[in-house]
């Protein structure tokens, strides 16, 4: 409850910041979606009323960009770079190791919530390609052997903390 | 404020009109149809379906009459076997996209697509055709919406925004997802900001948003347009 | 060793493939692959001693010989996180030339006289366009630099701002100068951080000497900058649908005319740039026009960055003066195909290029030869693609990237490519006919001719020429049902087994 506050403090101040402006939106769901780590119905009704902006156009844009998430993540993200130099030098064996052996589809997460499994269409770091980026270390000229390693290390590192 | 009055050709036919008339209005006002699925009088042209796209002498582009102006001694042609095969690609697209079957449609015999379809003749589909099956929305009293019915061209959301004034409706997603939605794709009848107001059903050209118990013709009488011109000279 | 040694941190050199890299001067020594231990030996025997350490030298001179570094002048030179830097090599002069001498007529005249064209795709002259925003007396004006570089495979734009923001916010300045415009945008794409870092903190740099804001250099001219972020859409970098973004809205093209120039943000004129097109303009007008029309072509001058990767020996940045052949590029500058493998095809102008074959490698690099070929100049994406990738399913690739990104305004982009895409589904995995292939070009020329946007236009270019000069693998497909790359119909058993 605590933390929900602090967090609607936080947005305030920034959509004081933009001035309540209808145009900053995109702006403002940035920034809610780094307080939040994702944009719920509730948050977007919150914005909505807060440029007085139409919920449908709020929802509109929110999902018109592949950026935004709905829902929470898993606590471990990997993200598949798929642009052409990637797809040219593999990078779609790499991803369809990692669906097999941590068992999720692309967009998706482990049933455990710890591990997502996510997609962007290029990251410009094509001379290194293929790129996988797990959490923020991005990971050039991949191969699904140090792929898979890695993201087993951060996923190991989570049990032997807690 | 005076507006130029300017000349130009449409099919061969001299035409006198303000200057920046939408070419569609210009075409219409002498007596010429350009065949259009998306647009309607009073409302903001979307330039969407395609199928107003007419050719202009002197450039091979090819523009939408719904929201490209005229200009001084424009020569515009708006039939020709390029456009007719084009459009008829079009309406092959939209039928192919999702589930379109006229003989259990609410709106056969009362379908802008249908119509358009038949005046094209297109009597064949070059692709497989797409059956979508998302779920029927009929929470609310009375307006009933069937995304699988629905081509995307934001008539209603236009309506609803433009001349009622809600903007209850809106798109999601983008591309080939796209739907129109209520609210935060609420299903309709939990939908706060919704008037009732059926000018979504009224100008939906095909049988995506209907009313429920309402006689399809009557839903789509004309009046509406009508109304919707009336209120756009108003403002 | 302190006083006669400095290190700096600087912006992309370009030679990607072999990073980390490290350039000693004088002398432009550029060491490849450097590690903490090979750190030690170059310090130890290059700077104390004076030996270059050899077998660490990049090798690949033709690598650099061919380019021309215009727009890339500062990149791997100065710290781009000094604006001092950016000053000490001649930067801002020319913003205080144009302030100073020149009225915004004549700044425009000097960008015409450059036969500068737009670097973000379709090539329009620059001079015309800021002519025709300067020209209209609606205000406020507004300038908007595109750096939403959302092709798959092209990080010119990135690696331009983060070795050198400045020339980015000079040219803004001077556009706007030109223009009468006082406020400007930079859309960047959010999957950018160190960019959005290093312009962040340029253009606070930039506000604090007072060449942003009110007065800039002491005079009346006034200019304030934000940056706007992408969030994951690659229409946004279309010119109607990134002023749709920037006003907080779904990125959807609109139909043109209206052209930004007359009714743009917020429907006020509005000049749309290229952030590689705004890095030439201080050149251009410290040197005059004439000067910069001197490189590249008579028709198409100056220079243009590529990003040159897929299966080729030297992936990185480069930049060369329009006219050179793409052999040239592939092969000199690139190394050609690694591994011994053989050179199948290269795709050129990003995911709605076109796939050209050997036999078309001669054609010189401009706007108007890569369109006659079915290629564009798009934001400069090199793709070399070997023997080992099929042609039917790099054009499937491209139609499905193009699938997602559509925005579903109009009818050819959202139903058209998707019904494509399911037809190059069916040749991948077996099921094609031979009418297959009449659909595909019936429907990609119908999708180029009538969509509404350039997304949609160019998108079909990859399934075009990939019919047009790989036909034979298409026919392969359908009629042996055989992959001459092994890619395709092997997924198909892998998927029946899962």
């Amino acid at each position: 409850m605590e933390k929900d506050d602090k967090q609607r403090i936080m947005l305030e101040k920034v959509l004081k910041e933009h001035n309540y402006q209808e145009s900053a939106l995109l702006e403002i769901l940035h920034r809610a979606q780094e307080i939040y780590g994702y944009l719920d119905k509730d948050l977007m009704m919150d914005i909505s009323g807060s440029l007085n902006l139409p919920p449908s156009h709020v929802y509109g844009v929110v999902t018109f960009y592949s950026f935004f998430k709905l829902r929470k993540s898993g606590e471990h993200v990997v993200t598949g770079c798929l642009g052409t130099a990637c797809y040219v030098r593999g990078v779609e064996q790499i991803m369809e190791a990692i669906e097999q052996e941590f068992k999720l589809k692309r967009g998706g997460s482990t049933a455990d919530g710890k591990l997502s499994l996510l997609l962007t269409r290029c990251i410009g770091a094509c001379a290194m390609a293929p790129n996988i980026v797990v959490d923020d270390e991005v990971i050039g000229k991949a191969t699904k052997e140090v792929v898979t390693q890695k993201i087993r290390e951060v996923l190991g590192g989570v049990k032997a903390e807690t | 404020m005076s507006v130029n009055i300017i000349k130009l050709k449409i099919d061969g036919v001299e035409v006198t009109v303000p200057e920046g008339t939408a070419i569609l209005k210009a075409a219409k006002d002498s007596g010429i149809i350009i065949p259009t699925l998306c647009n309607l009088e009073g409302l903001t042209a979307y330039g969407g379906c395609r199928l107003c796209l007419v050719e202009v002498s002197g450039t091979p582009k090819l523009f939408p009459a719904c929201s490209t102006p005229v200009g001084p001694n424009m020569e515009i042609t708006t039939q020709s076997d390029k456009l007719k095969e084009y459009r008829k690609m079009a309406v092959q697209m939209l039928l192919a996209e999702r589930t379109h079957i006229c003989s259990v449609c609410v709106a056969d015999d009362h379908c802008e697509l249908q119509a358009m379809a038949n005046q094209l003749g297109v009597d064949h589909v070059m692709f497989e055709r797409n059956w979508s099956q998302d779920e029927i929305d009929s929470t609310h009293d009375f307006l009933v919406i069937d995304r699988n019915r629905c081509i995307l061209c934001t008539r209603c959301i236009r309506v609803c925004d433009q001349i009622e004034g809600v903007h209850t409706l809106d798109l999601k997603l983008r591309g080939k997802d796209s739907q129109v939605i209520m609210d935060l794709d609420e299903h309709w009848g939990n939908s706060c900001s919704c008037t009732s107001c059926r000018k979504c059903a009224k100008v939906c050209p095909v049988g995506a948003i209907y009313i429920e118990g309402e006689p399809i013709e009557h839903t789509k009488k004309r009046d509406i347009a009508e109304f919707i011109v009336e209120r756009r000279n108003r403002r | 060793m302190e006083k006669e040694c400095k290190v700096a941190r600087t912006g992309c050199i370009g030679t990607c493939s072999v990073g980390p890299a490290v350039l000693v001067e004088p002398g432009d020594y550029l060491y490849q692959s450097v590690t903490p231990d090979k750190v030690r030996e170059i310090v130890r025997d290059h700077i104390v001693l004076g030996l270059p350490v050899k077998d660490m030298l990049y090798k690949n001179e033709a690598y650099f010989q061919k380019q021309h570094r215009l727009v890339l002048r500062n990149a791997g030179k100065i710290d781009p996180s000094r604006i001092q830097d950016y000053i000490s090599a001649g930067g801002y002069s020319a913003l205080a030339k144009c302030l100073a001498t020149m009225t915004p007529q004549g700044v425009i005249y000097e960008v015409v006289t450059s036969g500068l064209r737009g670097r973000g795709g379709a090539g329009f002259p620059t001079g015309q366009k800021w002519s025709l925003v300067a020209r209209s007396h609606n205000t406020p004006k507004y300038i908007v630099a595109n750096l939403d570089e959302g092709d798959p495979g092209v990080f010119a734009n990135r690696t331009l701002a983060e070795a050198d923001p400045h020339a980015i916010i000079e040219g803004m300045l001077i556009a706007a100068y030109a223009i009468g415009a006082e406020k400007g945008y930079i859309y960047i794409r959010s999957e950018y951080p160190l960019a959005i870092q290093t312009l962040q903190k340029a253009i606070a740099q930039a506000k604090a000497m007072s060449l942003l804001g009110e007065k800039i250099l002491e005079t009346s001219f006034k200019f304030d900058l934000e940056l706007r972020f992408g969030a994951g859409a690659f229409v946004a970098g279309e010119e109607t649908a990134i002023l749709a973004s920037v006003e907080g809205r779904r990125a959807m093209p609109r139909p043109r005319p209206p052209y930004p120039a007359n009714s743009g943000l917020w429907q006020k004129p509005t000049l749309i740039q290229n952030v590689e097109t705004l890095a030439n303009i201080p050149l251009i007008v410290q040197n005059g026009g004439h000067w910069f029309s001197k490189t590249g072509t008579p028709k198409c001058t100056g220079t243009k960055c590529f990003s040159l990767t897929g299966k080729i020996s030297n992936p990185g940045l480069i930049e060369v003066p329009m006219g050179i052949t793409l052999r040239e590029v592939v092969f000199d500058i690139g190394g050609g195909v690694p591994d011994g493998k053989k050179f199948k095809a290269v795709l050129v102008g990003g995911p709605s290029g076109g796939c050209l074959p050997e036999t078309l490698l001669e054609i010189p690099i401009d706007y108007d030869s890569l369109t006659k070929v079915g290629a564009i100049m798009g934001s400069g994406g090199i793709v070399v693609i070997d023997e080992d990738s099929c042609m039917v399913d790099t054009a499937r690739f491209f139609t499905e990237f193009c699938v997602d990104e559509s925005c579903g305004k109009c009818t050819p982009c959202r139903a058209g490519l998707a019904r494509l895409k399911e037809v190059f589904d069916k040749i991948t995995h077996g099921q094609g006919e031979m009418s297959d292939i009449a659909t595909l070009e019936k429907s990609g020329v119908y999708i180029r001719d009538a969509s509404l946007c350039g997304l949609g236009q160019t998108a079909p270019n990859p399934v075009i020429t990939t019919l047009r000069y790989f036909k034979d693998e298409y026919v392969k497909h359908i009629v042996e049902k055989q992959c001459v790359a092994g890619k395709c119909f092997k997924t198909r058993d892998e998927e029946e087994l899962e």
